[in-house]
Formats: structure tokens, C-alpha cells, sequence
């Protein structure tokens, strides 16, 4: 096959009409994101909805977070106990895992399990429903889908990723538990007394605030993407 | 230099005019990227008519339709629906106005998460009717298109055209002075095209609703042109010649992003346009 054969398929833009469309984009998402958080201010307010999605995000993600964070503080634990082994420094086995889940890796696992179960799950509800046209149906109907749809799924993303945080917090540390005292024969009370006294209220907060912004960028970004999808259904994946 | 200044187009319609037409389209054009899909179009639907949009694949006709509703903007021009200038309104406001006009999609657009109770008594749910309240009026517009039975069941149990009966309940149970209906009859056999356009005949009749109807159906069109319902069959019948009954019902035909007909049945059929008689042949 020739090269012409090959780049006649392909659709080149403009630099600056892609630069405009990379703008549009974020001026659309920064008004969506804007009005996801205004709507709460302003009637009607759908907390039946919002109670639904925290359903979903909440105990819908609650097993698969809670395991991802468990293995990865016992993996934590596990590969942490190798070096520092070299120093006779196993007894801050439960130091490294609590610093390491409850301020950084709890955030972030917790965060990318809900993106992408929840998030993409999202974007792929509403894309459909703009492709099966209910969200014209709806804004016919009388309804703004933005208080509607996106208002309920951001705040119960924000919500849920912030209590789902908590419980993976213990759970990664539960897990550094396990390993700390089967495989590496510590004393439990020791690895969690450990680990209790050298989080700080900084670490707590840094760990804490972290999955309110994650959830709210999560949340306005799959309602983004679903609400902005054109064309058939094939649309929903990109 | 001197700019010359541009021509501006007289309006062509009056405050009073607004008020007797549940919708008027004075000059909207739109267009998609460089694709100009309507050109410049104007008409009026006049209180308790029913008008039957026609044009070819991709003519704009469910874009008039959406725009009617402040769905879509037009690039140019003035809509008016019930009295109001939809091309000037802020989103905000127009949730007032549509929740007065109902609309049927051309795939019915149910929601699919809800049951036929939920997607039919949505409208009344959000103005907080009671559940009680909401269950009477769901029954009693299923039982208007003969869906009563289907109350508990999700859009994916349902058929085609039951999905389109539940749309038109969905549409009517506010009992919305004007109603527009997208190909309800698209894609169905002829028994179940029957049976949505004499519900749609029911609707006009017994309610005296106003509505702009978009099919390619032409028999759909004419058969609505020629019968009136009776209350005491239940059924639609067609209209004596000669006879008093007088049907609201006019046609609408776009070519090419302009209107090139707007009159009524003997005025379509005894045209002289080659591309209209070929159209409806």
C-alpha cells in the first residue's frame, strides 16, 4: 500500500483550529464543573438521585477499593521489610505503610478505582442518553440534566471517595498488619502503635482532602466526556 | 470611506399575530459547520391546528422541531412558541415554557432506567404531584392509548410501537396546549402506524390540541387530513365530502432549507410544482 493510500485516511487539522478546540473544551468543562457546584445552591435539588449514585459509587466500589488498598499496604509491607531488613530497621515496617497509604496511596487507589469503574461508567450512562436523545427528552420535559445528573453524581463522588478513603486507609494498614506479623514475625501491637503515632494531623488532612478534589475531578470529568459525546454509540468509548 | 449599512428585514410578524399562533418561524436559518441546513424559513401554526412537516432525509424537519422547543439555536431569525421569542429566552426560563408543549421523539426517547409510571408521570413528579395523584392520571393516559397493562414494565419490554404510544402518553398527560411529534409512525408496520395516528387524531380532536407533525409517511398525513375521531366508536372516521366537519390540518414541505409549500390538503394536491407532485405521487 502506498503512503498516500495510507494518510488519505487520516483528517489533518490546523494548529489553531485544534488549539481552539482544546480551549473550547476546557472553557466547556470549566462551566460544568462551575455549575455542578452552583446547582447546589439552587432549586429543585434531586437528593433522592444523590442518594442512588452514593448507593453505586459508595457500596457499589467499597469491595474492589478495599482490596486493592489492602494488598498494596501488605505489598508495601512485604517488599519495604527486604531493605529495610539490611538496616535492622523492620520496626518502622509500620511507619513507611501508614505515611505511605493514609497520605498518599489511599487517596490515589481509592481515586483510581472510582474512575475507572464509576467515572467511565458515567460518561458511557450519559453519552447513551444523549445518543438515545434522553437528554433532550429530559430538558423537554422540563428538567436541567445538570441538576438533574451531574450535580447528584459529583457530590456523591465526593462524599463516597472521601468515607471509601477512610475505610482503605485501615485496610492498607490491616494489610501491612498481616504481613508485618505473619511474615515477618513483628508484634502487632508494635506495628500499630507505630504506625498510629507517626501520622500527624498534616498527614491526616493531606490524606483527607486529597479524595475531595479527586472525586470532584473524577465526577465532572466522566460527566464531561458523557455529556459532550456525539455521534452513535461507538462515541461513548472515546 | 462610508460602510453602507445593511439592510434590516422588516419584521414580518405582529404582537397579535404571536398571540393567535401557538408557534411562527420568521426567517431561521441554521447551519452545521458549512452545511446550511435551513435557509431562511417562516410560517405560523395557528391555535387548535395540526400541521404535517415534509421534506427528504436530512431537510431540517426535527431541527424545527427542536428549535421550536429552544432545544437548539438557530444562527439566524426569530421563534416564537406560545407567545414567547424562544430564541432570545435563557435556558433557565425555557424549562417553564416547555413543561406547556409536549413532544414525542423520533425514537421515542424513554428513560430507560424508569418504568412506563415513572417516564409517563415525570412531568408531575417534578412539579411535586402527589403519588396518588400521579398513579390516577398515569393510569388514566395509558388507558388513553390503551397501555394500562404496561404500567410496571421497563421501555425494554416493550415493542416499537407500544414504546411510541408511551411516548404520546408521556407527552399528553399535562394535557400541553401544543404537541410535536417526530416520525411517530417512522420505522413501524402499518397496523401499529394506524393505531398512533388515530391517537394522534384522538388528541386533536377531543382535546383540540395544536400540533407540528414530522413524517414521511404521506398516507399518515392524509389519512389525519381526511378523518376525525368519534367519541361514540372510539375510533376515527373518515369526513363526508361536502360535509360540515372541517379538519384543521395543514401541510408543510421543505426543499433545500426554504419552504416551497404551506397550504392544505386541496391546495397540495392540485399543485402544479413538478417537485411536489412528484413528492406526493
Amino acid at each position: 500500500m502506498a503512503a498516500g493510500d495510507f494518510l488519505s485516511g487520516i483528517e489533518f487539522i490546523s494548529p489553531s483550529e485544534f488549539a481552539k478546540k482544546k480551549i473550547q473544551s476546557i472553557q466547556e468543562y470549566s462551566i460544568l464543573a462551575a455549575q455542578s457546584v452552583v446547582n447546589l445552591f439552587r432549586q429543585p435539588r434531586y437528593w433522592a438521585d444523590v442518594i442512588q449514585q452514593m448507593d453505586l459509587i459508595g457500596f457499589g466500589s467499597l469491595p474492589i477499593v478495599l482490596a486493592s488498598v489492602f494488598f498494596t499496604g501488605a505489598a508495601l509491607a512485604l517488599n519495604s521489610a527486604t531493605t529495610l531488613s539490611r538496616f535492622g530497621a523492620t520496626t518502622v515496617i509500620g511507619q513507611l505503610v501508614s505515611i505511605g497509604i493514609v497520605r498518599e496511596l489511599g487517596p490515589v487507589l481509592a481515586g483510581l478505582v472510582v474512575a475507572g469503574r464509576n467515572s467511565s461508567g458515567m460518561a458511557s450512562e450519559l453519552g447513551s442518553m444523549i445518543v438515545t436523545e434522553q437528554i433532550d427528552a429530559m430538558r423537554a420535559l422540563g428538567t436541567d440534566p445538570m441538576k438533574k445528573l451531574v450535580t447528584p453524581r459529583v457530590v456523591a463522588t465526593v462524599v463516597m471517595l472521601f468515607f471509601l478513603t477512610i475505610l482503605g486507609d485501615f485496610m492498607g494498614l490491616l494489610g501491612g498488619s498481616i504481613v508485618a506479623s505473619i511474615l515477618l514475625g513483628m508484634d502487632a501491637h508494635e506495628y500499630w502503635s507505630n504506625a498510629w503515632q507517626t501520622l500527624v494531623f498534616s498527614d491526616v488532612f493531606m490524606g483527607l482532602m486529597k479524595p475531595l478534589v479527586f472525586g470532584f475531578i473524577v465526577a465532572t470529568v466522566g460527566c464531561y466526556y458523557g455529556l459532550s459525546t456525539k455521534g452513535g454509540t461507538w462515541s461513548t468509548y472515546s | 470611506m462610508v460602510t453602507p449599512s445593511l439592510p434590516v428585514a422588516a419584521p414580518t410578524t405582529t404582537m397579535e399575530d404571536q398571540a393567535q399562533d401557538v408557534i411562527v418561524f420568521d426567517d431561521v436559518a441554521i447551519a452545521f459547520e458549512d452545511n446550511a441546513v435551513l435557509k431562511g424559513i417562516s410560517f405560523r401554526l395557528p391555535r387548535g391546528e395540526s400541521k404535517a412537516l415534509f421534506g427528504v432525509a436530512g431537510s431540517g424537519k426535527s431541527l424545527i422541531l427542536k428549535m421550536a422547543l429552544g432545544l437548539l439555536r438557530p444562527d439566524r431569525g426569530h421563534i416564537y412558541t406560545l407567545g414567547q421569542d424562544v430564541t432570545q429566552m435563557r435556558e433557565e426560563d425555557l424549562f417553564e415554557l416547555r413543561r406547556k408543549v409536549g413532544i414525542v421523539f423520533q425514537e421515542s426517547a424513554l428513560f430507560d432506567s424508569l418504568r412506563v409510571r415513572d417516564n409517563v408521570g415525570y412531568r408531575l413528579m417534578e412539579e411535586g404531584v402527589s403519588q396518588d395523584e400521579i398513579d390516577r392520571r398515569v393510569r388514566e393516559v395509558l388507558r388513553f392509548v390503551e397501555l394500562e397493562h404496561t404500567v410496571d414494565m421497563f421501555p425494554a419490554e416493550l415493542s416499537g410501537g407500544m414504546r411510541r404510544r408511551v411516548a404520546i402518553a408521556r407527552a399528553i398527560i399535562t394535557q400541553p396546549e401544543t404537541l410535536l411529534y417526530d416520525s411517530p409512525t417512522g420505522g413501524l408496520d402499518p397496523v401499529t402506524s394506524t393505531t398512533i395516528v388515530e391517537l394522534i387524531v384522538k388528541q386533536r380532536d377531543v382535546y383540540k390540541t395544536s400540533s407540528l407533525l414530522v413524517t414521511h409517511r404521506l398516507q399518515d398525513a392524509f389519512t389525519m387530513a381526511t378523518h376525525c375521531f368519534d367519541p361514540k366508536s372510539n375510533h376515527m372516521q373518515p369526513v363526508a365530502r361536502g360535509g360540515r366537519v372541517e379538519v384543521p390540518m395543514t401541510f408543510l414541505i421543505l426543499r433545500e432549507g426554504k419552504v416551497i409549500f404551506d397550504g392544505e390538503l386541496h391546495d397540495l394536491v392540485t399543485t402544479k410544482d413538478e417537485y411536489i407532485r412528484e413528492y406526493i405521487s
